[in-house]
């Protein structure tokens, strides 16, 4: 745990900063007279990592002088130049941490011998220390050399982190990797005044002729290797080297991070890192598996907490304003207008989300734009997890390296470990969830492109304050949990959905729920049918689910299963439309069929369901 | 303050008023030239430069290529070094021997030879590798707009400066490129057809219209205009033209030729009648334009440049971005009005729910026709003058 300036549980005031692309967000946390730690408010203002300011301090200044106003409690130094740390009983807090993301994270670059080894394992070293993996190279990937080097050259990354061979095993191909980087020279994105980071975490046999190779123009760091054996995957030291080479070699040359630097108790940690933490603090705390995701404007980040095992994934042009264009291209215009009520054009749809796209910070006045915005969330949901899926993945093994080895180019096929049934907890956070006009809308939104199994709880953030929690959890665990428990997230409610195709008119489930006051309620649901019921944030209801002979509850096909159900803003919803479910090809009954959910759920105002509504 | 009240004022801060795109008769306009990587300049302080005026050049260096040669003579790759012609740092021209040998008297030949001209940067006897470069090629940066040189940035380029009309657009396509300013619609609501498009238009910006059609996009390509300012474009359309769907907004490397800069949007937008007055104002006069956007943290929007030739007089005071207050002139970039021109009448405090049932805060806004309507702030943009 990290040496604080005031000890843990004489703590009164934390200060959390995400120095965000565009805002710069302040949380301010207090301990009051119940002992426990509470939110207490925020202050947004502009970044100010570019021209003509160039300082990012100014806007954590601007973010915490708001804190300032709004609470009459003073936290600035009397110049204005850094935060009082510790509280003198007066001004000052006792904790400030930060994380970042301004001036688009880190951005990365990973290499390995074999891609579906080596590859993938630093892929997921790199992107579960929070960066944005902008390409992996691997030596038996189909580039050619000369396409490599053009794309190490002109990607720019912040850093490279190499891995490659068993300790013991391949060192040629390790060290033909390290001269195309060497001959493409790559430049780092923040200024030519340094040289490029390369974390080295491959064979360890390679070392020595890594460093003859590259130690000269770049600051090389060998660390332990990410496979030392073919079974065995190791991240965490190249987490640890990730995390101490940004501060040192990157954050340092960002406009006014030395500063920002030392004004903070913790090493300042990528925003994503931050998130991942907090998705991390949910599934310690409950002792569950968790699958995570922040849905933001530029990126979706993908979080599972399975068994233990703690995988991120960030699909970097996956997001609703700068990226919505390419959700458009990645998941087809017929996939975004199947998600509607109403019968817009394929054209019109188009022309507005590029109009959305050049104008970012545009919010929908009109159900009609709400309801389009919040269909292309739940292509860019479903791919994000299309995409996460890929990553974690059980290790290729032995077999493949052999295959490599003697030339021939057949792999094992990528199986996920991830089991929508084995999760019992999801949770949200970014800006189209959170200001969703109606809960019931961020929870469907995440149903339908998640498609979770058996019984799950749905959580989504508050105010945007996960990366915050997930920063200050690493030096003081009781007052984040505490504060995220109360504060930041909110519980939607549960989501019972059978395992099954729902093939005909049949009935999927039935289902007896008795709530805390005694009352019982019955529902039996036919195949495509969805229900709400209500039971407060905090409840508790017991409920009794027999799915059809062809469905799974999480006890078997055709099994019973009781089970404590958690209620939330929403309440309980009853999801008979099967997993996998699909949408009917044919329009009208596509849309009539979305039309009978909205109004089962009371997702939006009855006249968005008015035919022939226009905009 | 309440967890309600809170979230209002994140909502509040969150959804600032977008700034807007600059549309000024006159502004001191500064372009920064700079090299990749030094070199040398070619300017002096106080030149004045026309738009094609050498800045600064250098020598970047060329094309690295690997050649596996162990693996190609079939040896061990640690004896690499004794099947070598060459050595590092040696030039050598494309069919020359690098590796290899002769056995059984001359009858068994296996060398490996390079595949350019240019010199051996690196012989690997552990990857069994050899990396040859390419000479260096020259490359130069142009002045892209007529001014005066008023800065010198030491082995990397200059700052020019002019006085110029300086016309942001909301998204292009293509990268620099300069000609001479041609109004082709007087009507800002005109969809060009491809019958518009005359041959005199070659080398020329072309100025006009809500919307180029399709016909008419492939007929300025292929007749070589230098650029396209006009108010709209079909999203398919632009597919069309480019060969690919543009996933998220960072352009200005396209090749097609032409450049061109949509002023308010995707699909037929009436041009803002300011850009089209001011464009008819400059017609015949050489500007400079730049299609490349992006649209992220530190947003690149394209722009056309008109340096001044002759004096410019403009009536009116500058009218500073200083943030919406009643009386300032807005637009609205979203719907249901989109496109529509205003005056702000009120910024009222407290949130207000719209349609979508969002509780955000608002501005009303008297449009042209007398009408008031209430619309998100974040829904607007302020015409700067």
């Amino acid at each position: 745990m990290t040496q604080t300036r005031m000890p843990l549980e004489d703590m009164e005031y934390i200060l959390a900063t995400d120095v965000g692309s565009t805002t710069t967000k302040a949380r301010f946390f207090k301990k009051l007279d119940d002992n426990e730690w509470h939110y207490i408010v925020s202050g947004e203002t502009p970044t100010t990592v570019e021209a003509p300011y160039e300082d990012v301090t100014m806007g954590v200044k601007n973010a915490v002088k708001e804190v300032e106003e709004l609470t009459g409690h003073k936290i600035l130094d009397e110049q204005g130049e850094g935060i009082m740390v510790p509280f003198d009983g007066e001004k000052g807090v006792d904790l400030y941490c930060t994380t970042s993301s301004a001036g688009g994270g880190l951005q990365m670059m990973v290499t390995g011998v074999i891609k579906r080894m080596t590859g993938e394992s630093a892929n997921r070293a790199a992107l579960g220390a929070g960066a944005i993996v902008m390409e992996v190279f691997a030596t038996n990937d189909k580039k050619p050399p000369y396409r490599k080097i053009q794309q190490i050259r002109s990607l720019r990354p912040d850093m490279i982190l190499m891995a490659g061979g068993t300790d013991g095993g391949t060192v040629d191909h390790v060290v033909s990797m390290a001269e195309l980087i060497k001959a493409a020279d790559p430049k780092p994105r923040l200024g030519t005044m340094y040289n490029l980071p390369i974390v080295y975490a491959g064979n360890r046999e390679a070392s020595r002729l890594m460093m003859n190779i590259l130690g000269k123009e770049f600051a090389l760091n060998c660390i332990e290797n990410i496979r030392p054996l073919l079974e065995v995957e190791n991240t965490e030291p190249a987490r640890r080297a990730i995390h101490e080479l940004f501060m040192e070699h990157v954050m340092s040359h960002a406009p006014g991070y030395d500063r920002l630097m030392k004004w903070t108790d913790v090493d300042i940690m990528p925003t994503p890192a931050g998130e991942g933490m907090a998705m991390q603090l949910i599934a310690d705390r409950t002792n569950k598996n968790v699958l995570g995701v922040g849905l933001g404007g530029a990126t979706t980040n993908v979080y599972s907490i399975f068994d233990g095992r703690f995988v991120r994934s960030v699909s970097a042009n996956l997001g609703m304003s700068y990226s919505i264009c390419n959700v458009l291209k990645e998941a087809g215009i017929k996939n975004i207008i199947r998600w509607l009520p109403l019968d817009l054009e394929e054209y019109d749809v188009r022309n507005r989300l590029r109009n959305k796209m050049i104008r970012p910070t545009t919010i929908p006045q009109t159900l009609e734009e709400l309801v389009i915005e919040q269909a292309v969330a739940r292509e860019a949901l479903r791919l994000g997890l299309e995409h996460h899926k890929t990553i974690a993945t059980t290790l290729h093994g032995a077999r493949g390296e052999v295959a490599f080895l003697r030339g021939i180019t057949t792999q094992a096929v990528a199986e996920t470990y991830l089991d929508m049934m084995k999760i019992p907890i999801i949770a949200g956070t970014g800006g189209l969830l959170s200001h969703a006009p109606r809960r019931v809308q961020s929870m469907m939104i995440l149903n339908d492109a998640f498609q979770p199994e058996g019984v799950t709880m749905m959580f989504q953030d508050s105010v945007f304050m996960m990366p915050h929690l997930g920063v200050v959890s690493t030096v003081h665990p009781e007052a984040a949990w505490q504060v995220f428990d109360r504060d930041c997230l909110v519980r939607l409610g549960s989501i019972i959905a059978p395992r099954g195709k729902v093939e005909a008119d049949e009935t999927v489930m039935e289902v007896e729920l008795e709530m805390q006051d005694g009352e019982t309620i019955r529902h039996s649901l036919r195949g495509g049918e969805v229900v709400r019921a209500d039971l407060p944030e905090r409840g508790k209801g017991e409920a009794s689910i027999r799915p059809g002979k062809e469905f799974d509850i999480g006890a078997g096909k055709g099994r019973e299963l009781s089970v404590t159900v958690e209620g939330g803003v929403v309440g309980i919803i009853l999801d008979a439309r099967g997993r996998p479910f699909s949408l009917p090809e044919e329009k009208s009954q596509r849309q009539a069929k979305i039309r009978e959910w909205i109004k089962s759920l009371k997702m939006y105002p009855e006249n968005v369901l008015d035919e022939g509504r226009r905009s | 303050m309440t967890g309600g009240e809170e979230r209002d004022k994140v909502a509040k801060e969150a959804h600032a008023y977008t700034p807007g795109l600059k549309i000024k008769e006159k502004m001191k306009t500064r372009k920064v030239r700079r090299l990749p990587i030094p070199g040398k300049v070619l300017v002096n302080l106080g030149d004045r430069v026309d738009f094609l005026t050498p800045v600064a050049e250098t020598m970047v260096p060329g094309e690295p290529t690997v050649i596996n040669a162990a693996a190609l003579l079939g040896i061990e790759r640690g004896t690499l070094m004794d099947y070598m012609q060459v050595k590092e740092a040696d030039k050598i021209k494309e069919g020359e021997r690098l590796a290899g040998f002769n056995a059984f008297f001359g009858l068994w030949k296996n060398w490996v030879t390079s595949p350019i001209d240019g010199y051996v940067e690196t012989v690997s006897p552990v990857s069994g590798q050899i990396i040859v470069r390419e000479e260096p090629t020259p490359v130069t940066i142009h002045s892209y707009i007529s001014g005066e040189v008023v800065k010198i940035l030491e082995n990397e380029g200059a700052v020019i400066e002019t006085e110029a009309a300086f016309v942001q657009g909301i998204f292009g396509i293509g990268g620099e490129a300069h000609g001479e300013l041609k109004v082709i619609s007087n009507d800002p609501d005109e969809r060009i057809k491809a019958n518009n498009i005359t041959d005199d238009c070659k080398g020329k910006i072309i100025v006009g219209g809500s919307l180029f059609e399709r016909e008419a996009l492939h007929k300025a390509v292929e007749i070589g205009v230098k650029g396209i300012v006009t108010g709209g474009i079909i999203d398919v359309d632009l597919e069309d033209l480019l060969g690919y769907e543009i996933g998220v907004a960072i352009t200005g490397e396209e090749e097609i030729g032409t450049t061109i800069i949509v002023t308010e949007g995707f699909g037929a937008m009436t041009m803002n009648l300011r850009t089209l007055e001011l464009m008819k104002k400059f017609e015949g006069e050489m500007a400079a334009i730049n299609g490349a956007t992006q649209i992220r943290a530190g947003v690149l929007r394209p722009e056309i440049i008109v340096p001044h030739s002759r004096r410019v007089e403009i009536a009116a005071d500058y009218e500073l971005a200083s943030g919406m207050k009643p009386g300032t002139r807005v637009r609205i970039i979203r719907k249901p009005y989109f496109g529509a021109l205003g005056t702000v009448v009120s910024l009222p405090v407290e949130l207000k729910f719209v349609e979508s049932e969002s509780s955000v805060r608002v501005i009303e806004v008297e449009l042209e026709n007398g009408d008031r309507v209430i619309v998100p702030r974040a829904n607007v943009e302020i015409i700067e003058t």
